[in-house]
């Protein structure tokens, strides 16, 4: 009877009498979200267009934001450093699709993924021996103060960084719907045959579609490396953006965001309300848990085509 | 070249589906079995033993294990880890509870645990297919990676967390335990894995793997046909994980000594996926080359520049090492994405017509 009341009682009173608390951790959770939902967005661009589950998305971000630090450490300013990065990182994609995709073309699904793991284990040897696996810190002049609205405490860097990532959706929404690439590549989304016969470039498209989620990368590295210093780990967040991504649904890039708010909110919250009765440290999985069991009732996810099978 | 069936006919239907129905085939397994069981504790050195026979061996039979859920049933699971950890901790809550009890017992136990645990985390995957399932698997990675972490029950609430195998013997050897050679840890193991690799071989060409690849090759129509998706599936991941768990258990027993929870975390899922996928999906042989390819791979890596004659800086030396494996399974990938299985089978059939080709 105790334990049902600590479960299903106790957090409800504890959010009901601190309101103001309560919205600091809820809106914590939708500024976490939103970095969650950066890391998902990469996976989501790739999967559309080509139906490869990226796992080195993650380590793509923290490749990206090792190359930005190395350059920014070698005296080259910060914006130049960017763009240099983001030269790096199309160079990337033009070798990844001449080395590793064109010869895997019609392969089983499963056998893409597990080479993109490869990919994974690759890339974290060749960033780390090219700058080095110290931790490194990742200054480009984000204000981290705290600052205050009606009682609620909340960092200057996480409403910055939703703003990014909230611009970042908007310039790829535009991206692909108001321009001619952004178009052939929805189409490429739609039906890789149709596309084809429509005279598309299926295999510049994928460059393009490896380049774009490489300039997410890079977004998403600036903004974790700026939060959490530059260093292996970044990597890890791609484990914290799989749950995101089929929560949302794998094809959906609203599916990303919202995803991505949903879980960061539900973490934290669980974290804080119900953490301490199973003895905490319970993000590491409680988002996987959700999107579970959100699943069993949606299986496509939240905006994921609708499965359908033809026999 | 190498041998053919000819002349061999089958005059009982006995004979006609027996596991290993040309004779040459018995031979060679015999031959390895024998060599394995009388040769190699003899000529192998204590460090081959340890580093290379016996985690070679568990691993085998983990990668059987998520061979029959994801090469043969077709459903692709990333928390292998997960239920080898049930397996290794379940055997020593067991084997602390009961010294008494028989070490090979402890082990089928764990495993039936661990076919429990699995048999929850398989309940999804009649509604969520393919990479969402994959997915959902980790939340079994994650989730009982963090239980045994931080229940203390499961390590009798000691408080370093580490589970440590307590001496163990056997008609009365030691085989548990610091004090248990590298010889009988191997036997045991070896014992463990031909006969888990006979009953997975009889599994899967009987009824129930065919039920299994029917699922795998198109649900909608196995089920058409009278397959009940929902118990094959189950049953895939209840079996599987039984695998995977007496893999964890002999992990944990065998190999190990005393762990934590990080020993069995997402890379070792990883690692036994990989298993799977570069020595074949769908084979059983497969699983035994896989295991041996990534076993020995990071041993060659370490060892290949003293070879040679270069020393590099450790961390470099290390952040080669990941190129290079990184790139190999890449290569792998593109030269037989069928894995290492197939390209025997085709040398196999190559070998057959050699020198006098078509």
């Amino acid at each position: 009877m105790e334990i049902l009341t600590a479960i299903f009682f106790t957090p409800f009173a504890e959010m009901w009498e601190g309101p103001v608390f309560f919205t600091e951790v809820v809106l914590n959770g939708l500024l976490t979200g939103v970095m969650y939902s950066l890391v998902a967005l990469g996976f989501v661009l790739i999967f559309k267009a080509s139906e490869i589950f990226n796992f080195a998305q993650g380590i793509m971000v923290l490749f990206a934001a090792l190359s930005l630090v190395g350059l920014m450490e070698l005296g080259i300013p910060a914006w130049l450093a960017v763009i240099l990065t983001l030269v790096i990182m199309v160079l990337l994609a033009l070798v990844i699709e001449r080395v590793m995709l064109r010869p895997l073309v019609n392969q089983d699904p499963f056998i893409l993924f597990m080479s993109t793991i490869g990919l994974t284990f690759f890339l974290e040897g060749f960033g780390e021996t090219l700058w080095g696996s110290n931790v490194k810190r990742l200054d480009i002049g984000i204000p981290k103060d705290v600052i205050e609205y009606q009682g609620v405490l909340l960092s200057q860097f996480d409403i910055i960084a939703a703003v990014v990532g909230a611009l970042l959706v908007f310039g790829l929404a535009i991206f692909f719907t108001k321009t001619t690439i952004g178009r052939a590549l929805r189409a490429v989304a739609d039906d890789h045959q149709a596309a084809l016969s429509v005279g598309i470039p299926l295999k510049t498209i994928w460059v393009i579609v490896w380049s774009v989620s490489g300039g997410v990368a890079l977004v998403a590295g600036i903004m974790w490396g700026a939060k959490s210093g530059v260093q292996f780990s970044l990597s890890l967040i791609a484990l914290k953006a799989l749950p995101v991504l089929i929560l949302g649904g794998l094809t959906s890039i609203s599916g990303a965001i919202v995803g991505g708010l949903i879980i960061g909110v539900g973490e934290k919250v669980a974290e804080i309300y119900w953490g301490p009765l199973i003895g905490g440290a319970i993000e590491n999985w409680f988002a996987y848990i959700l999107a579970l069991v959100f699943l069993l009732f949606r299986p496509q996810g939240l905006f994921g085509e609708r499965i359908i099978e033809r026999v | 070249m190498i041998y053919r069936e000819a002349g061999q006919f089958k005059t009982s239907y006995g004979a006609d589906q027996a596991m290993l129905p040309i004779a040459q085939d018995r031979w060679v397994i015999a031959a390895v079995v024998a060599v394995m069981l009388i040769l190699v504790p003899f000529l192998a050195s204590e460090y081959m033993l340890q580093a290379i026979l016996i985690p070679f061996l568990i691993l085998s039979l983990a990668a059987i294990g998520l061979n029959l859920l994801t090469g043969y049933a077709g459903q692709l699971s990333l928390g292998t880890a997960a239920f080898m950890a049930v397996g290794g901790y379940m055997a020593y809550k067991f084997t602390t509870a009961f010294p008494g009890l028989n070490l090979l017992v402890v082990f089928l136990l764990s495993g039936v645990c661990a076919a429990g645990v699995g048999l929850v985390f398989g309940i999804p995957s009649l509604r969520i297919k393919g990479f969402y399932l994959a997915v959902a698997t980790l939340a079994a990675q994650f989730f009982l990676n963090w239980t045994f972490n931080k229940v203390p029950w499961f390590y009798n609430y000691n408080p370093s967390g580490t589970i440590t195998v307590p001496p163990r013997e056997m008609l009365g050897v030691m085989v548990g335990g610091p004090e248990a050679t590298a010889e009988t840890r191997y036997f045991i193991a070896l014992l463990v894995v031909v006969v888990l690799t006979v009953a997975a071989k009889n599994l899967v060409r009987g009824r129930i793997g065919r039920s299994w690849m029917a699922i795998r090759d198109m649900d909608i129509a196995a089920e058409i046909i009278g397959f009940r998706p929902y118990q094959t599936k189950l049953l895939a991941f209840a079996i599987s994980s039984f695998y995977c768990g007496v893999a964890g258990a002999m992990y944990l027993c065998l190999y190990l000594g005393s762990a934590e929870s990080e020993a069995y975390s997402i890379e070792l899922s990883f690692e036994v996926l990989f298993m799977v996928i570069i020595g074949g999906l769908g084979s059983l042989l497969g699983s035994f080359l896989g295991a041996a390819f990534i076993v020995l791979l990071p041993i060659f890596l370490t060892n290949a520049p003293q070879l040679v004659g270069l020393t590099l800086p450790i961390d470099l030396q290390k952040h080669i090492e990941l190129m290079v494996f990184g790139g190999l399974i890449v290569y792998f990938l593109i030269v037989e994405p069928r894995g290492l299985a197939r390209l025997w089978q085709i040398a196999k059939e190559k070998l057959r017509r050699w020198p006098f080709p078509y």
